[in-house]
């Protein structure tokens, strides 16, 4: 039986989480609205919810001039499928052998490890060292090794799973019936792991997919440009042009780049694996974040 | 017998050293030689003789970089920014944690809570065009919907530095606090809802409930939230700083942060000495202010220190 009080608690609370919902997705409906309106009513009465006239032509350009975007979406995948897959051996092959409470020097590798999240060289080091000696400029693997390649956070927390819910005893007796190490890992710890292991994915994945910065930093040729970077060098011509638009030839030039409903279409490809993937994993990623929350 | 053995203990091992090698490796390469790499904020970089050739320079770096306005106006905005973000962030993260708790519908609970992350999990690049679409001064929603509403004049608000505080707080908050809120709910969860049942069987309004009994339980968990956050304090997310504010000269003054700062250095300006001097400064002193918080958590709440 529900108090009069209780309705109207639970009445409320349905309305203030109803707005917080609405304010966190009525920037991207303005996006994708954006994309289905007709260029010119964009540039006579600005971004709307209710355009007057839709259209179809930045999908249509896409599709025509879609050389460019299609490569950058290649890289995109590429680097996303090769980096989160890179990120999933260095995590688990780091995690587990620390996670064994009879590896001798583990106490000093766990700290090397954690050691790396309270401090950092930072840019100017890294950018150095990873241009000048490691020669990875304009290249996939600037764009997929520095940063990302390994998080310390979900070492430790990967670690800690391996020890609180693999026995002791069962990699106990595999090593009594002869198994290696190497199979122990591969047929016990990778298939008993499974959740973390799905977890870690679902993050370097999107952090992969979602990196703009490793390219802004490493990449300069076009021919390597992510989605990321591509919407990012677009909004950034277009905002130099009209601060510069006294230069000679500077309106000619905008008049030649993608109209502003191209540029949002693009923004929308960019998300559009997200969103579309997403309604699936939300759990996963609800479970994941609720892991790191620390003990109440 | 123990001098035979323990070389073939380690031997047993050997396997699971060679399974770390690569991560050790990279860890070794991506976070320890930079941290190494500091001591260029010492040099006077010269491509010609090499970056560790190069000459000593002494706190030259540190003299310019001070000695300039920059370097209190990028300070100021690290703290400042960062403290006002947790303030925001936080508190509607609780608010939002603890309505999420007390909803009874099991599935508009798991939808509230899926479509407040999704702001999370998008990149810098899409909320800058995100953000772009409202604040563009031709073609932005504000400036040719809302504000002739409301009958106010067209704002520019890509050179108003004044605007940014707000509109950079409302953007972190909108991005983050989702994701916060996943982390109080998991807090809260651990109420036991029997001390909720007994206050509200001795009349115990559900405002009291949530302001004398559950607030109080999840006050370790806000409290080292918070510390974690100071002891972040003298970084910011880039991207908010970068890419939201399309990199506009005009708005520095109120946008221009460590990070960004130590960014345009090298990369616009190629003052290497100058970017490894407030790069070496953010370093040293997020350093020791994570030590410094660290501490205070393991004083209140030794179980939840970090080390």
């Amino acid at each position: 039986m529900k108090t009069r009080e209780e309705r109207v608690f639970q009445a409320v609370s349905h309305v203030i989480m109803i707005f917080a919902s609405a304010v966190c997705v009525i920037p991207f409906l303005l996006l994708i609205i954006s994309s289905f309106t007709d260029n010119n009513t964009i540039v006579a009465n600005g971004y709307s919810f209710f355009p007057e006239k839709w259209g179809l032509e930045a999908y249509r350009y896409l599709l025509q001039r879609s050389d460019q975007i299609l490569r950058a979406y290649g890289i995109t995948v590429l680097v996303t499928a090769v980096g989160t897959v890179g990120n999933l051996l260095l995590t688990t092959m780091l995690a587990y052998p620390l996670s064994r409470t009879d590896l001798p020097g583990r106490k000093a590798l766990s700290f090397l490890v954690f050691f790396t999240m309270l401090f950092n060289g930072g840019l100017v080091p890294t950018y150095l060292l990873y241009t000048t000696y490691l020669g990875v400029k304009n290249s996939l693997a600037g764009l997929i090794v520095p940063l990302l390649l390994l998080n310390a956070y979900w070492v430790m927390i990967m670690r800690t799973f391996f020890q609180n819910s693999i026995p002791k005893a069962v990699i106990e007796s595999a090593q009594i019936d002869g198994a290696s190490e190497m199979r122990i890992f591969c047929q016990i710890i990778l298939p008993m792991g499974k959740p973390i292991i799905a977890t870690v994915c679902l993050f370097a994945g999107i952090a992969y997919w979602n990196d703009w910065y490793n390219g802004m930093i490493y990449v300069t040729e076009s021919n390597l440009f992510s989605i990321q970077q591509l919407l990012n060098r677009m909004l950034s011509d277009i905002q130099f042009l009209q601060s510069n638009s006294s230069m000679a030839g500077a309106a000619d030039y905008i008049s030649k780049i993608p109209g502003t409903t191209v540029r949002m279409a693009i923004a929308v490809v960019g998300i559009l694996p997200i969103l579309v993937v997403y309604p699936f994993m939300q759990n996963n990623f609800v479970k994941g974040i609720a892991i790191g929350a620390v003990k109440g | 017998m123990r001098s035979r053995s323990k070389p073939r203990k380690l031997k047993r091992f050997i396997p699971l050293y060679l399974m770390m090698a690569p991560s050790l490796l990279y860890l070794v390469i991506n976070n320890y030689l930079p941290m190494f790499g500091l001591v260029i904020a010492f040099k006077n970089v010269n491509f010609k003789k090499g970056i560790l050739g190069s000459d000593w320079a002494g706190l030259e770096n540190f003299k310019y970089l001070f000695a300039t306005q920059d370097a209190w106006v990028i300070t100021r905005n690290t703290l400042l920014y960062n403290i006002a973000f947790i303030f925001v962030h936080t508190f509607l993260a609780i608010c939002l944690a603890v309505i999420l708790s007390e909803l009874t519908a099991k599935r508009s609970k798991r939808i509230y809570q899926s479509v407040t992350l999704l702001p999370y999990l998008i990149s810098m690049v899409i909320i800058s065009y995100l953000v772009n679409a409202f604040l563009s001064s031709d073609t932005g929603f504000l400036n040719n919907s809302v504000l002739p509403l409301l009958g106010m004049e067209p704002v520019s608000w890509y050179t108003d530095p004044g605007k940014w505080p707000a509109i950079l707080v409302i953007v972190d908050a909108w991005k983050n606090v989702g994701y916060l809120s996943i982390i109080y709910y998991s807090a809260v969860l651990g109420v036991d809802r029997e001390y909720l049942e007994c206050a509200a069987l001795e009349g115990a309004t559900k405002m009291q409930q949530i302001r004398k009994i559950i607030l109080p339980l999840i006050s370790p968990v806000i409290t080292i939230m918070v510390l974690l956050a100071i002891g972040k304090i003298f970084y910011s997310d880039f991207g908010l700083f970068y890419q939201v504010p399309m990199d506009s000269g005009p708005l520095y003054s109120t946008t221009n942060v460590i990070s960004t700062y130590v960014y345009r250095g090298l990369m616009q300006l190629g003052d290497i000495g100058m970017s490894s001097a407030a790069g070496l400064y953010q370093s040293a002193v997020g350093f020791v202010l994570v030590l410094i918080s660290n501490l205070i958590v393991r004083k209140l709440e030794p179980e939840n220190a970090l080390f």
